[in-house]
C-alpha cells in the first residue's frame, strides 16, 4: 500500500472515532438505521431548558416512495418538518420539480435537499436547452448524484429521483451519499425502516397505474401512522408521457389499517 | 438475535444460526427473547424457576399474566444493567391464550398480536396492513411465517431458522422451517 495515500484513508477513518463520529451520527439523516431514539440520547447529555426549534437542525425526517410503471412513475411523500421534537411545518410538499416530467422526493436535512434541487433545477434548465429537447431522467439524476458524492461529508440529505422520458420511459433512481442506481420502486427516509417489510410482500411486477397510486397511498399511510418524523398530509405526483399531476391526500382521507 | 451495539463496536460476528429463541417458561406458557442473549437467557432462568415455585404454591397452572408479571419485575428492578425485551406468550383456564410484551425498561402490556426485536421495525407496516383479529391457526401460522420471512429478509442481524411455537389448551406443538424454506418475496 502505497504509503503517500494512508493519511486520506486515515483521515476519513479519524471521522468514525468517537468524539467527532457522534456529532456527524447526529446530523445525519434518519434514513436507515438511525433512530429517533438514538438522536434523543446524544441530546440528553446537555440539558436545555430552551425549546427544541431554536437549537435542533431542521429536517424532513421524513417518508418518501417512487414506484415505476408502464408509462410513468408515481411519488409520494409525507409532510411533516421536525426540528428535534418540534414539528415546525406540517404541510410540507417534499416532492419538487426538477424538470416538467421529472420530480424528486426530499429526505433529510431540509436545507440540505431543497438546496440540491434547486441546484439541479437550473443545471437541467441549462442542459435542455442547450440540447434542444427534455432531458432524460438518468441526466437529472446523474447531476443529483454529482453533487450529493461530491459534498458527502458536508450535505446529508437523499433524494429520490423519478420520472418520464420518451426514451426510457417511467424510470426512478436512488442517489443515497452519491450512489446511482435505478430500481423498480424507491422507499426512503426515516418511516421507510417500517414498511420494508410491507413493500417487500406488496410489490408486483407490472401494476396498472391506479394500483401504483394505492400502493403508495397504502404505505405513507402506514408509514405515517408509526413513524413519529412523518405525518401530516400525503402528496402525490404521477408523470406520465401527458405531464405531471399533482394531488393532496389529506389526513382523514388516508386508508386506515388495524390499531388506527 | 446477537444483538450488538453498532456505534463503538463494528464487530459483526454471527455465532450461531440455530439457536432457538423460543423458551418454555411453563407447560402452556412460552417466552420469545430479543437483545442481549446473555442477559435474556438469565433472566428467563431465574423467572422460569419464580413461575414454578409459584404454580405448586397455587396448586394450579401459572396464569400467562402471572408469568409475564415475574418477567417484567425482573426486568424492571434490574433495568440499568439489563438490555433484554420479551414477549411472554401461552394459555390458561381463566382468560384463555393471551400476549404480553415486556420491553426494555420493563413495561408489561397486554396486545391482541406483536411483534418485537431489531427486526421487528422493518414490519411493523406489514404486520398493520395484514393483521386481522379472530384469524384461525392457518392464518396465523401464514401471518408469523410471512413477516418473519420479510423481516429476515431485511435485518442482517435476524436469520437463519425460523421456528414456531403453538400454544392451545390441548398441549404444545413446535415448528421449524429452515431459512430455505421459507416464503420468498419480491427481494429488488
Amino acid at each position: 500500500m502505497d504509503i503517500s495515500k494512508r493519511p486520506q484513508t486515515f483521515e476519513r477513518q479519524k471521522g468514525f472515532s468517537n468524539t467527532v463520529r457522534t456529532e456527524q451520527v447526529s446530523t445525519r439523516p434518519a434514513t436507515y438505521y438511525l433512530s429517533g431514539a438514538k438522536i434523543k440520547r446524544f441530546k440528553m447529555l446537555e440539558e436545555s431548558s430552551e425549546p427544541g426549534w431554536l437549537s435542533e437542525e431542521v429536517k424532513t425526517g421524513t417518508t418518501i416512495i417512487a414506484i415505476e410503471f408502464d408509462g410513468g412513475v408515481v411519488l409520494g411523500s409525507d409532510s411533516r418538518v421536525s426540528a428535534g421534537e418540534t414539528v415546525v411545518n406540517r404541510v410540507m410538499n417534499k416532492l419538487s420539480l426538477l424538470h416538467d416530467k421529472i420530480y424528486c422526493a426530499l429526505s433529510g436535512s431540509a436545507a440540505d435537499a431543497q438546496t440540491i434541487a434547486e441546484m439541479v433545477n437550473y443545471q437541467l434548465d441549462v442542459h435542455s436547452i442547450e440540447v434542444g429537447e427534455d432531458p432524460q431522467v438518468r441526466s437529472a439524476a446523474t447531476l443529483v448524484k454529482n453533487i450529493s458524492y461530491k459534498y458527502k461529508e458536508e450535505l446529508s440529505a437523499h433524494l429520490i429521483v423519478a420520472g418520464w422520458d420518451k426514451r426510457g420511459g417511467g424510470q426512478v433512481y436512488v442517489t443515497l451519499n452519491g450512489l446511482l442506481s435505478r430500481q423498480p420502486f424507491a422507499v426512503g427516509g426515516s418511516g421507510s425502516a417500517y414498511v420494508y417489510g410491507f413493500v417487500d410482500a406488496e410489490y408486483r411486477k407490472a401494476m396498472s397505474k391506479e394500483d401504483c397510486q394505492q400502493f403508495v397511498v397504502n404505505t405513507l399511510s402506514l408509514a405515517m401512522s408509526r413513524d413519529g418524523s412523518s405525518g401530516g398530509v400525503a402528496y402525490l405526483v404521477t408523470i406520465d408521457e401527458k405531464g405531471a399531476e399533482e394531488k393532496c391526500i389529506l389526513g382523514n382521507e388516508l386508508p386506515t389499517f388495524y390499531d388506527q | 438475535m446477537v444483538g450488538v451495539e453498532d456505534l463503538v463496536h463494528f464487530r459483526y460476528y454471527v455465532s450461531s444460526k440455530t439457536i432457538n429463541k423460543l423458551i418454555q417458561v411453563h407447560d402452556r406458557i412460552f417466552c420469545c427473547i430479543a437483545g442481549s442473549l446473555a442477559d435474556a437467557q438469565a433472566v428467563t432462568k431465574a423467572a422460569k424457576f419464580q413461575i414454578s415455585f409459584h404454580s405448586i404454591q397455587m396448586e394450579s397452572p401459572p396464569l400467562v399474566k402471572a408469568a409475564a408479571s415475574v418477567l417484567k419485575e425482573l426486568c424492571y428492578n434490574n433495568k440499568e444493567e439489563l438490555q433484554a425485551g420479551f414477549i411472554t406468550a401461552g394459555w390458561d383456564r381463566k382468560k384463555g391464550p393471551q400476549v404480553y410484551t415486556v420491553a426494555l425498561g420493563g413495561m408489561l402490556l397486554s396486545q391482541p398480536f406483536t411483534i418485537g426485536g431489531s427486526g421487528s421495525t422493518y414490519i411493523y407496516g406489514y404486520a398493520d396492513a395484514k393483521y386481522k383479529p379472530d384469524m384461525s391457526k392457518e392464518e396465523c401460522l401464514q401471518f408469523a411465517t410471512n413477516a418473519l420471512a420479510l423481516a429476515m429478509g431485511r435485518d442482517n442481524v435476524s436469520g437463519g431458522v425460523a421456528h414456531l411455537v403453538v400454544i392451545t389448551e390441548e398441549g404444545v406443538e413446535h415448528i421449524v422451517i429452515p431459512g430455505d424454506k421459507l416464503p420468498k418475496f419480491h427481494d429488488e
